[in-house]
Protein backbone atom coordinates (compact mmCIF):
# COMPACT_ATOMS: atom_id res chain seq x y z
CA UNK A 1 0.00 0.00 0.00
CA UNK A 2 1.21 3.24 -1.59
CA UNK A 3 2.20 5.94 1.88
CA UNK A 4 4.28 8.37 0.32
CA UNK A 5 4.14 8.95 -3.76
CA UNK A 6 6.35 11.57 -5.28
CA UNK A 7 5.58 12.22 -9.07
CA UNK A 8 8.19 14.27 -11.24
CA UNK A 9 8.97 16.72 -8.36
CA UNK A 10 11.70 19.32 -8.51
CA UNK A 11 13.17 20.33 -5.20
CA UNK A 12 14.51 23.54 -4.31
CA UNK A 13 14.44 27.04 -2.94
CA UNK A 14 13.14 29.93 -4.40
CA UNK A 15 12.70 28.77 -7.69
CA UNK A 16 16.49 27.43 -8.16
CA UNK A 17 16.19 23.41 -8.29
CA UNK A 18 18.65 21.22 -6.64
CA UNK A 19 16.81 17.86 -7.52
CA UNK A 20 15.05 17.34 -10.67
CA UNK A 21 12.63 14.91 -11.89
CA UNK A 22 12.42 12.89 -9.05
CA UNK A 23 10.31 9.77 -8.58
CA UNK A 24 9.69 7.21 -5.99
CA UNK A 25 7.18 5.37 -4.04
CA UNK A 26 7.03 4.46 -0.06
CA UNK A 27 4.73 1.59 0.78
CA UNK A 28 3.83 1.13 4.41
CA UNK A 29 6.44 -0.90 6.30
CA UNK A 30 9.12 -0.05 3.74
CA UNK A 31 12.85 0.85 4.83
CA UNK A 32 14.10 3.64 2.50
CA UNK A 33 17.25 4.76 3.13
CA UNK A 34 18.23 8.20 0.99
CA UNK A 35 21.88 8.54 0.23
CA UNK A 36 24.04 11.69 -1.23
CA UNK A 37 26.61 13.80 -0.99
CA UNK A 38 26.44 16.92 1.35
CA UNK A 39 23.96 19.52 -0.52
CA UNK A 40 22.50 16.95 -3.07
CA UNK A 41 19.18 17.68 -1.58
CA UNK A 42 18.58 15.15 0.93
CA UNK A 43 17.48 17.38 3.57
CA UNK A 44 15.52 19.64 1.36
CA UNK A 45 13.80 16.18 0.26
CA UNK A 46 12.78 15.90 3.65
CA UNK A 47 11.46 19.26 4.34
CA UNK A 48 9.67 18.81 0.79
CA UNK A 49 7.90 15.26 2.21
CA UNK A 50 7.29 17.51 5.48
CA UNK A 51 5.61 20.55 3.57
CA UNK A 52 8.11 22.87 4.95
CA UNK A 53 9.14 23.82 1.44
CA UNK A 54 6.53 23.47 -1.17
CA UNK A 55 8.10 21.44 -4.52
CA UNK A 56 9.02 23.73 -7.40
CA UNK A 57 7.16 21.09 -9.79
CA UNK A 58 5.87 18.18 -9.79
CA UNK A 59 4.10 16.78 -6.50
CA UNK A 60 4.54 14.89 -3.16
CA UNK A 61 1.12 13.02 -1.53
CA UNK A 62 0.77 11.35 1.36
CA UNK A 63 -2.12 8.61 1.00
CA UNK A 64 -4.05 7.19 4.51
CA UNK A 65 -1.10 9.28 6.36
CA UNK A 66 -1.55 12.50 7.95
CA UNK A 67 0.87 15.16 7.65
CA UNK A 68 0.52 15.30 11.79
CA UNK A 69 1.18 11.47 11.76
CA UNK A 70 4.66 11.47 10.93
CA UNK A 71 7.69 11.54 13.13
CA UNK A 72 10.70 14.01 12.26
CA UNK A 73 13.95 14.01 13.48
CA UNK A 74 15.35 16.43 12.22
CA UNK A 75 19.15 16.96 11.38
CA UNK A 76 20.07 19.54 13.63
CA UNK A 77 18.20 20.52 16.86
CA UNK A 78 19.66 24.31 17.66
CA UNK A 79 18.68 23.59 21.40
CA UNK A 80 20.64 26.15 23.55
CA UNK A 81 23.41 24.75 25.59
CA UNK A 82 21.17 26.08 28.77
CA UNK A 83 17.79 25.50 27.61
CA UNK A 84 16.24 23.94 30.73
CA UNK A 85 13.84 20.90 29.66
CA UNK A 86 13.42 17.26 31.16
CA UNK A 87 13.58 14.38 28.58
CA UNK A 88 9.35 14.14 29.61
CA UNK A 89 8.75 17.24 28.62
CA UNK A 90 10.89 17.27 25.29
CA UNK A 91 9.23 13.36 24.94
CA UNK A 92 5.46 14.18 25.47
CA UNK A 93 5.98 17.47 22.70
CA UNK A 94 5.94 15.03 20.53
CA UNK A 95 2.18 15.26 20.37
CA UNK A 96 1.90 18.46 19.81
CA UNK A 97 0.35 17.89 16.40
CA UNK A 98 -2.23 16.10 17.32
CA UNK A 99 -3.60 18.15 20.16
CA UNK A 100 -5.13 20.92 18.24
CA UNK A 101 -6.69 23.28 20.77
CA UNK A 102 -6.55 20.87 23.53
CA UNK A 103 -3.99 22.56 25.97
CA UNK A 104 -3.43 19.80 28.26
CA UNK A 105 -2.01 15.91 27.19
CA UNK A 106 -3.85 12.91 28.45
CA UNK A 107 -3.59 9.98 30.23
CA UNK A 108 -2.67 7.78 27.52
CA UNK A 109 -0.30 10.14 25.93
CA UNK A 110 1.46 10.16 29.31
CA UNK A 111 1.69 6.61 29.37
CA UNK A 112 2.86 6.52 25.27
CA UNK A 113 5.32 8.44 26.19
CA UNK A 114 6.40 6.84 28.88
CA UNK A 115 6.57 3.08 27.03
CA UNK A 116 8.28 5.45 24.24
CA UNK A 117 11.32 6.09 26.38
CA UNK A 118 11.35 2.27 27.13
CA UNK A 119 10.94 1.54 23.65
CA UNK A 120 14.56 3.16 22.85
CA UNK A 121 15.88 2.05 25.89
CA UNK A 122 15.73 5.36 28.41
CA UNK A 123 13.77 4.72 30.85
CA UNK A 124 14.85 6.10 34.28
CA UNK A 125 15.53 9.12 32.11
CA UNK A 126 12.21 10.96 32.46
CA UNK A 127 12.96 13.74 35.06
CA UNK A 128 16.83 13.87 33.76
CA UNK A 129 17.41 17.28 32.12
CA UNK A 130 17.97 17.07 28.62
CA UNK A 131 21.10 19.11 28.26
CA UNK A 132 23.20 16.91 30.96
CA UNK A 133 22.57 13.99 28.20
CA UNK A 134 24.95 12.81 26.39
CA UNK A 135 25.05 13.11 22.27
CA UNK A 136 23.66 9.78 21.66
CA UNK A 137 21.10 10.19 24.46
CA UNK A 138 19.86 13.44 23.46
CA UNK A 139 19.51 11.83 19.93
CA UNK A 140 17.52 8.78 21.55
CA UNK A 141 15.01 11.14 23.53
CA UNK A 142 14.13 12.99 20.12
CA UNK A 143 13.71 9.58 18.21
CA UNK A 144 10.95 9.07 21.31
CA UNK A 145 9.81 12.37 20.27
CA UNK A 146 9.18 11.54 17.05
CA UNK A 147 7.88 8.25 18.07
CA UNK A 148 5.00 9.92 20.41
CA UNK A 149 4.07 12.07 17.01
CA UNK A 150 3.42 8.58 15.18
CA UNK A 151 2.70 5.29 14.73
CA UNK A 152 3.26 4.98 11.11
CA UNK A 153 5.95 6.63 9.35
CA UNK A 154 9.38 8.35 11.13
CA UNK A 155 11.56 10.75 8.83
CA UNK A 156 15.16 10.51 10.32
CA UNK A 157 17.50 13.05 9.25
CA UNK A 158 20.89 11.80 9.82
CA UNK A 159 19.84 9.82 13.33
CA UNK A 160 23.77 8.82 13.82
CA UNK A 161 25.86 12.20 13.26
CA UNK A 162 28.26 12.35 16.05
CA UNK A 163 27.49 9.60 17.43
CA UNK A 164 30.48 7.29 18.75
CA UNK A 165 30.73 3.61 16.74
CA UNK A 166 28.81 2.01 19.41
CA UNK A 167 25.90 4.46 19.64
CA UNK A 168 25.40 4.25 16.19
CA UNK A 169 25.14 0.72 16.41
CA UNK A 170 22.32 0.73 19.01
CA UNK A 171 20.49 3.56 17.36
CA UNK A 172 20.97 1.56 13.84
CA UNK A 173 19.29 -1.49 16.42
CA UNK A 174 16.61 0.57 18.03
CA UNK A 175 15.40 2.15 13.94
CA UNK A 176 15.16 -1.92 12.87
CA UNK A 177 13.78 -2.75 15.89
CA UNK A 178 10.72 -0.33 14.81
CA UNK A 179 11.07 -0.85 11.35
CA UNK A 180 10.11 -4.54 12.19
CA UNK A 181 7.18 -3.51 14.59
CA UNK A 182 5.49 -2.17 11.21
CA UNK A 183 6.51 1.50 11.23
CA UNK A 184 8.05 3.05 7.77
CA UNK A 185 11.31 4.28 7.83
CA UNK A 186 12.51 7.01 5.84
CA UNK A 187 16.77 7.75 6.79
CA UNK A 188 19.27 10.14 5.72
CA UNK A 189 22.77 8.45 6.02
CA UNK A 190 26.08 8.87 4.96
CA UNK A 191 27.03 5.86 6.71
CA UNK A 192 26.40 2.94 3.53
CA UNK A 193 27.01 -0.28 4.61
CA UNK A 194 25.69 0.01 8.42
CA UNK A 195 22.41 1.55 6.72
CA UNK A 196 22.12 -0.80 3.34
CA UNK A 197 22.65 -3.77 6.02
CA UNK A 198 18.29 -3.06 7.16
CA UNK A 199 17.10 -0.94 4.31
CA UNK A 200 14.65 -2.45 1.69
CA UNK A 201 15.19 0.32 -0.52
CA UNK A 202 17.29 3.00 -1.40
CA UNK A 203 17.10 6.75 -3.06
CA UNK A 204 20.79 8.06 -4.12
CA UNK A 205 20.44 11.59 -5.07
CA UNK A 206 22.87 13.55 -7.02
CA UNK A 207 24.45 13.74 -10.47
CA UNK A 208 22.39 10.10 -11.13
CA UNK A 209 19.13 9.55 -9.40
CA UNK A 210 18.72 6.19 -8.41
CA UNK A 211 15.30 4.56 -6.70
CA UNK A 212 14.90 0.66 -6.17
CA UNK A 213 15.21 -1.95 -3.46
CA UNK A 214 18.48 -2.73 -2.08
CA UNK A 215 19.56 -5.32 -4.09
CA UNK A 216 18.97 -3.53 -7.45
CA UNK A 217 21.08 -0.89 -5.77
CA UNK A 218 23.70 -3.20 -5.03
CA UNK A 219 24.14 -4.06 -8.41
CA UNK A 220 23.89 -0.59 -10.09
CA UNK A 221 26.81 0.68 -9.30
CA UNK A 222 25.29 4.32 -8.44
CA UNK A 223 27.09 6.02 -5.76
CA UNK A 224 29.76 5.00 -3.89
CA UNK A 225 30.10 1.31 -3.34
CA UNK A 226 29.91 -0.76 -0.38
CA UNK A 227 32.15 -3.71 0.75
CA UNK A 228 31.02 -6.58 -2.20
CA UNK A 229 28.67 -8.73 -1.11
CA UNK A 230 29.63 -12.11 -3.00
CA UNK B 1 7.60 49.22 61.53
CA UNK B 2 5.29 46.76 61.06
CA UNK B 3 2.38 49.19 62.83
CA UNK B 4 3.40 51.79 60.05
CA UNK B 5 3.04 49.33 57.58
CA UNK B 6 0.22 48.16 58.61
CA UNK B 7 -0.89 52.22 58.83
CA UNK B 8 -0.04 52.33 55.20
CA UNK B 9 -1.47 48.93 54.27
CA UNK B 10 -5.24 50.62 55.43
CA UNK B 11 -4.97 53.10 52.72
CA UNK B 12 -6.14 51.53 49.57
CA UNK B 13 -3.88 53.08 47.16
CA UNK B 14 -1.21 51.22 48.70
CA UNK B 15 -3.61 48.00 48.38
CA UNK B 16 -3.93 48.83 44.59
CA UNK B 17 -0.20 49.14 44.15
CA UNK B 18 0.56 46.26 45.73
CA UNK B 19 -2.49 44.14 43.82
CA UNK B 20 -0.78 45.85 40.68
CA UNK B 21 2.51 45.22 41.24
CA UNK B 22 2.46 41.61 42.04
CA UNK B 23 0.56 40.94 38.87
CA UNK B 24 2.55 42.76 36.47
CA UNK B 25 5.20 41.08 38.03
CA UNK B 26 3.98 37.74 37.68
CA UNK B 27 2.58 38.16 34.02
CA UNK B 28 6.28 39.25 33.18
CA UNK B 29 8.08 36.34 34.71
CA UNK B 30 6.17 33.83 32.87
CA UNK B 31 6.81 34.69 29.55
CA UNK B 32 10.40 36.00 30.27
CA UNK B 33 11.50 32.09 30.46
CA UNK B 34 10.21 31.99 26.57
CA UNK B 35 11.82 35.63 25.69
CA UNK B 36 14.94 34.76 27.43
CA UNK B 37 15.17 31.08 25.88
CA UNK B 38 13.97 32.36 22.77
CA UNK B 39 16.30 35.32 22.59
CA UNK B 40 13.66 37.95 21.95
CA UNK B 41 14.67 39.70 25.03
CA UNK B 42 15.25 41.91 22.46
CA UNK B 43 11.90 42.70 21.99
CA UNK B 44 11.20 43.56 25.12
CA UNK B 45 14.12 46.47 24.86
CA UNK B 46 12.71 47.82 22.40
CA UNK B 47 9.24 47.58 22.88
CA UNK B 48 9.37 49.39 26.17
CA UNK B 49 10.81 52.38 24.11
CA UNK B 50 8.40 52.79 21.70
CA UNK B 51 5.79 52.90 24.71
CA UNK B 52 7.69 55.94 26.10
CA UNK B 53 7.15 57.29 22.83
CA UNK B 54 3.43 56.20 22.54
CA UNK B 55 3.36 58.02 26.03
CA UNK B 56 5.03 60.67 25.25
CA UNK B 57 2.07 61.30 22.62
CA UNK B 58 -0.33 60.53 24.83
CA UNK B 59 0.75 63.04 27.15
CA UNK B 60 0.85 65.94 24.62
CA UNK B 61 -2.63 64.81 23.24
CA UNK B 62 -3.60 65.35 27.10
CA UNK B 63 -5.67 62.23 27.13
CA UNK B 64 -6.95 61.26 30.39
CA UNK B 65 -6.45 57.67 29.65
CA UNK B 66 -3.33 57.10 28.73
CA UNK B 67 -2.99 53.00 28.35
CA UNK B 68 -6.40 53.87 25.32
CA UNK B 69 -3.19 55.16 22.91
CA UNK B 70 -0.23 53.32 24.08
CA UNK B 71 -1.61 49.69 24.44
CA UNK B 72 -2.53 49.86 20.41
CA UNK B 73 0.80 51.54 19.47
CA UNK B 74 2.84 49.20 21.39
CA UNK B 75 0.55 46.17 20.04
CA UNK B 76 1.72 47.30 16.29
CA UNK B 77 4.89 47.86 17.11
CA UNK B 78 5.48 44.49 18.37
CA UNK B 79 4.48 42.94 15.26
CA UNK B 80 6.30 44.92 13.36
CA UNK B 81 9.43 43.99 15.38
CA UNK B 82 9.05 40.56 15.56
CA UNK B 83 8.49 40.69 11.42
CA UNK B 84 11.70 42.28 10.83
CA UNK B 85 13.80 40.21 13.62
CA UNK B 86 12.96 37.25 11.90
CA UNK B 87 13.40 38.56 8.20
CA UNK B 88 16.78 37.25 8.05
CA UNK B 89 17.62 39.55 4.70
CA UNK B 90 17.00 42.96 6.72
CA UNK B 91 19.91 43.10 9.82
CA UNK B 92 17.04 42.68 12.72
CA UNK B 93 18.98 44.27 15.28
CA UNK B 94 19.73 47.55 13.41
CA UNK B 95 16.41 47.72 12.74
CA UNK B 96 14.97 47.20 16.59
CA UNK B 97 17.83 49.68 17.48
CA UNK B 98 16.64 52.25 15.09
CA UNK B 99 12.84 51.75 16.36
CA UNK B 100 14.07 51.81 19.56
CA UNK B 101 16.14 54.62 19.97
CA UNK B 102 14.07 56.19 17.59
CA UNK B 103 11.07 56.39 19.70
CA UNK B 104 12.72 57.51 22.66
CA UNK B 105 13.99 60.26 21.07
CA UNK B 106 11.25 61.38 19.46
CA UNK B 107 9.02 61.11 22.60
CA UNK B 108 11.61 63.29 24.47
CA UNK B 109 11.08 65.90 21.40
CA UNK B 110 7.50 65.52 21.37
CA UNK B 111 7.10 66.05 25.50
CA UNK B 112 10.15 69.24 25.54
CA UNK B 113 7.89 70.67 22.91
CA UNK B 114 4.33 70.46 23.97
CA UNK B 115 4.50 69.18 27.12
CA UNK B 116 2.15 71.99 29.23
CA UNK B 117 3.66 70.68 32.51
CA UNK B 118 5.67 73.07 34.83
CA UNK B 119 7.93 69.63 35.62
CA UNK B 120 9.42 68.12 32.13
CA UNK B 121 12.07 66.40 33.48
CA UNK B 122 10.09 64.70 36.32
CA UNK B 123 7.65 63.74 33.99
CA UNK B 124 10.16 62.22 31.25
CA UNK B 125 12.36 60.75 34.70
CA UNK B 126 9.10 59.54 35.95
CA UNK B 127 8.02 57.67 32.24
CA UNK B 128 11.80 56.00 32.15
CA UNK B 129 12.53 54.90 35.77
CA UNK B 130 8.92 54.72 36.87
CA UNK B 131 7.04 57.55 38.83
CA UNK B 132 4.80 57.36 41.92
CA UNK B 133 2.32 56.42 39.36
CA UNK B 134 2.15 52.97 40.96
CA UNK B 135 0.68 55.19 43.88
CA UNK B 136 -1.75 57.01 42.61
CA UNK B 137 -3.51 54.52 40.00
CA UNK B 138 -7.59 54.86 40.14
CA UNK B 139 -10.12 52.39 40.45
CA UNK B 140 -10.19 52.28 36.39
CA UNK B 141 -6.92 51.46 35.64
CA UNK B 142 -6.71 48.77 38.73
CA UNK B 143 -9.46 46.82 36.60
CA UNK B 144 -8.15 47.16 33.32
CA UNK B 145 -5.04 46.25 35.15
CA UNK B 146 -6.50 43.50 36.76
CA UNK B 147 -8.74 41.84 33.25
CA UNK B 148 -5.66 42.57 31.05
CA UNK B 149 -3.43 39.98 33.83
CA UNK B 150 -6.22 37.63 33.63
CA UNK B 151 -6.14 37.33 29.92
CA UNK B 152 -2.36 37.30 29.76
CA UNK B 153 -2.52 34.20 32.63
CA UNK B 154 -5.39 32.54 30.69
CA UNK B 155 -4.06 32.55 27.47
CA UNK B 156 -0.23 31.45 29.00
CA UNK B 157 -1.66 28.17 30.56
CA UNK B 158 -3.97 27.35 27.85
CA UNK B 159 -1.37 27.49 25.37
CA UNK B 160 1.51 26.66 27.83
CA UNK B 161 2.60 23.68 25.61
CA UNK B 162 2.86 25.03 22.89
CA UNK B 163 4.78 27.85 23.77
CA UNK B 164 7.40 24.79 25.28
CA UNK B 165 6.68 23.41 22.00
CA UNK B 166 7.89 26.64 19.64
CA UNK B 167 10.45 28.00 22.04
CA UNK B 168 12.13 24.35 22.73
CA UNK B 169 12.32 23.43 18.71
CA UNK B 170 10.51 25.64 15.84
CA UNK B 171 11.19 23.17 12.91
CA UNK B 172 9.97 20.19 14.91
CA UNK B 173 6.31 22.72 16.13
CA UNK B 174 6.37 23.68 11.94
CA UNK B 175 6.83 20.12 10.56
CA UNK B 176 3.58 18.71 12.91
CA UNK B 177 1.52 21.29 12.07
CA UNK B 178 1.95 24.17 14.75
CA UNK B 179 1.33 27.42 13.20
CA UNK B 180 4.36 28.82 14.72
CA UNK B 181 4.03 32.23 13.31
CA UNK B 182 0.68 32.26 14.92
CA UNK B 183 2.34 31.65 17.99
CA UNK B 184 5.08 33.65 17.79
CA UNK B 185 2.80 36.43 17.31
CA UNK B 186 0.80 36.17 20.53
CA UNK B 187 4.10 35.67 22.40
CA UNK B 188 4.87 39.25 20.75
CA UNK B 189 1.37 40.87 21.09
CA UNK B 190 1.26 39.25 25.35
CA UNK B 191 4.46 40.98 25.82
CA UNK B 192 3.57 44.46 24.42
CA UNK B 193 0.53 44.12 26.78
CA UNK B 194 2.94 43.63 29.81
CA UNK B 195 5.11 45.97 28.94
CA UNK B 196 2.78 48.15 28.52
CA UNK B 197 0.89 47.45 32.29
CA UNK B 198 4.97 47.24 33.48
CA UNK B 199 5.52 51.18 32.67
CA UNK B 200 3.16 51.96 35.46
CA UNK B 201 5.27 50.09 38.13
CA UNK B 202 8.99 50.48 36.98
CA UNK B 203 9.37 52.86 34.11
CA UNK B 204 10.07 52.15 30.39
CA UNK B 205 14.05 51.40 30.66
CA UNK B 206 13.41 49.03 33.97
CA UNK B 207 11.02 46.88 32.34
CA UNK B 208 13.30 44.78 30.72
CA UNK B 209 14.91 43.85 34.50
CA UNK B 210 11.43 42.59 35.38
CA UNK B 211 11.05 40.16 32.40
CA UNK B 212 14.66 39.00 32.62
CA UNK B 213 16.15 38.54 36.09
CA UNK B 214 13.13 36.65 37.51
CA UNK B 215 14.00 33.53 34.51
CA UNK B 216 17.62 33.64 34.99
CA UNK B 217 17.60 33.61 38.65
CA UNK B 218 15.21 30.54 38.09
CA UNK B 219 17.53 29.05 35.05
CA UNK B 220 20.25 28.80 38.08
CA UNK B 221 18.44 26.42 40.28
CA UNK B 222 16.35 24.55 38.50
CA UNK B 223 16.79 22.07 35.07
CA UNK B 224 13.24 21.36 33.71
CA UNK B 225 10.95 24.12 31.52
CA UNK B 226 7.90 24.08 34.52
CA UNK B 227 10.00 24.22 37.69
CA UNK B 228 11.77 27.40 35.95
CA UNK B 229 8.72 28.82 35.28
CA UNK B 230 6.68 28.25 38.31
CA UNK B 231 10.15 29.42 40.14
CA UNK B 232 10.39 32.31 38.27
CA UNK B 233 6.47 33.29 38.90
CA UNK B 234 7.55 32.95 42.47
CA UNK B 235 10.63 34.97 42.73
CA UNK B 236 8.94 37.48 40.98
CA UNK B 237 5.95 37.87 42.95
CA UNK B 238 8.08 38.04 46.05
CA UNK B 239 10.35 40.23 44.75
CA UNK B 240 7.59 43.02 43.85
CA UNK B 241 6.01 42.67 46.86
CA UNK B 242 9.20 43.63 49.20
CA UNK B 243 10.10 46.05 46.46
CA UNK B 244 7.06 47.75 47.13
CA UNK B 245 6.94 47.73 50.95
CA UNK B 246 10.74 48.31 51.15
CA UNK B 247 9.97 51.58 48.78
CA UNK B 248 7.15 52.43 50.90
CA UNK B 249 8.99 51.96 54.40
CA UNK B 250 11.81 53.59 53.10
CA UNK B 251 10.97 56.24 50.88
CA UNK B 252 12.88 55.16 48.24
CA UNK B 253 11.19 54.89 43.61
CA UNK B 254 9.26 52.28 43.55
CA UNK B 255 10.38 50.77 39.92
CA UNK B 256 14.01 50.85 41.01
CA UNK B 257 13.69 49.41 44.57
CA UNK B 258 11.62 46.58 42.64
CA UNK B 259 14.63 46.32 40.13
CA UNK B 260 17.20 46.13 43.01
CA UNK B 261 15.23 43.48 45.04
CA UNK B 262 15.15 41.13 42.00
CA UNK B 263 19.30 41.67 41.45
CA UNK B 264 19.57 40.88 44.96
CA UNK B 265 17.40 37.46 44.00
CA UNK B 266 19.71 36.46 41.23
CA UNK B 267 22.62 36.84 43.30
CA UNK B 268 21.31 35.14 45.44
CA UNK B 269 19.44 31.73 43.17
CA UNK B 270 23.54 32.10 41.47
CA UNK B 271 24.43 31.07 45.26
CA UNK B 272 21.81 28.38 45.44
CA UNK B 273 22.41 27.19 42.03
CA UNK B 274 26.03 26.58 42.78
CA UNK B 275 26.39 25.00 45.88
CA UNK B 276 23.75 22.52 44.86
CA UNK B 277 25.52 21.60 42.01
CA UNK B 278 28.96 21.36 43.52
CA UNK B 279 27.65 18.72 46.38
N1 LIG C 1 16.79 27.49 3.30
C1 LIG C 1 17.54 27.40 2.15
N2 LIG C 1 17.49 28.40 1.23
C2 LIG C 1 18.22 28.31 0.09
N3 LIG C 1 19.05 27.29 -0.22
C3 LIG C 1 19.16 26.28 0.67
C4 LIG C 1 18.41 26.28 1.90
N4 LIG C 1 18.72 25.16 2.59
C5 LIG C 1 19.61 24.49 1.83
N5 LIG C 1 19.88 25.15 0.69
C6 LIG C 1 20.78 24.69 -0.39
O1 LIG C 1 20.22 23.53 -0.97
C7 LIG C 1 21.23 22.57 -1.22
C8 LIG C 1 20.84 21.23 -0.63
O2 LIG C 1 20.79 21.35 0.78
P1 LIG C 1 20.38 20.14 1.72
O3 LIG C 1 20.37 20.63 3.12
O4 LIG C 1 19.13 19.53 1.21
O5 LIG C 1 21.60 19.13 1.51
P2 LIG C 1 21.84 17.71 2.14
O6 LIG C 1 21.80 16.72 1.03
O7 LIG C 1 20.92 17.46 3.27
O8 LIG C 1 23.33 17.84 2.65
P3 LIG C 1 24.02 17.26 3.99
O9 LIG C 1 24.53 15.90 3.66
O10 LIG C 1 25.15 18.20 4.23
O11 LIG C 1 23.02 17.28 5.07
C9 LIG C 1 22.54 23.14 -0.70
O12 LIG C 1 23.29 23.56 -1.80
C10 LIG C 1 22.13 24.29 0.15
O13 LIG C 1 23.06 25.35 -0.01
MG1 LIG D 1 21.06 17.30 5.31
Amino acid sequence: MPQIICENASLGYEGRPIVKDLNFTVNAGDYLCILGENGSGKSTLMKTILNLTPPLAGSIRMEGLKPTEIGYLPQQTQVQRDFPASVQEIVRSGFQGRCGLRPFYTREEKALADRNLERIGMEGFAKRSYRELSGGQQQRVLLARALCATQKCLLLDEPVSGLDPKATAQMYEIISGLHREGITVIMISHDLSAALDDATHVLHIGERIFFGTREEYLHSGVGFQPRKED
Amino acid sequence: MLNTLLTYLSYPFVRYALIVGVLIALCSSLLGVTLVLKRFSFIGDGLSHVAFGAMAIAAVLNMTNRMLIVLPITVVCAVLLLRTGQNSKIKGDAAIAMISVGALAFGYLLMSMFSTSANLSGDVCGALFGSTSILTLTKTEVWLCLILSAAVLLLFTLFYHRIFDVTFDENFSRAAGTHVEAANLMIAVITAVIIVLAMNLVGSLLISALIIFPALSAMRIFRSFLSVTLCAAVVSVTCAFLGIIISILAGTPVGSTVVAVDVAAFALCALIGDMRYKI
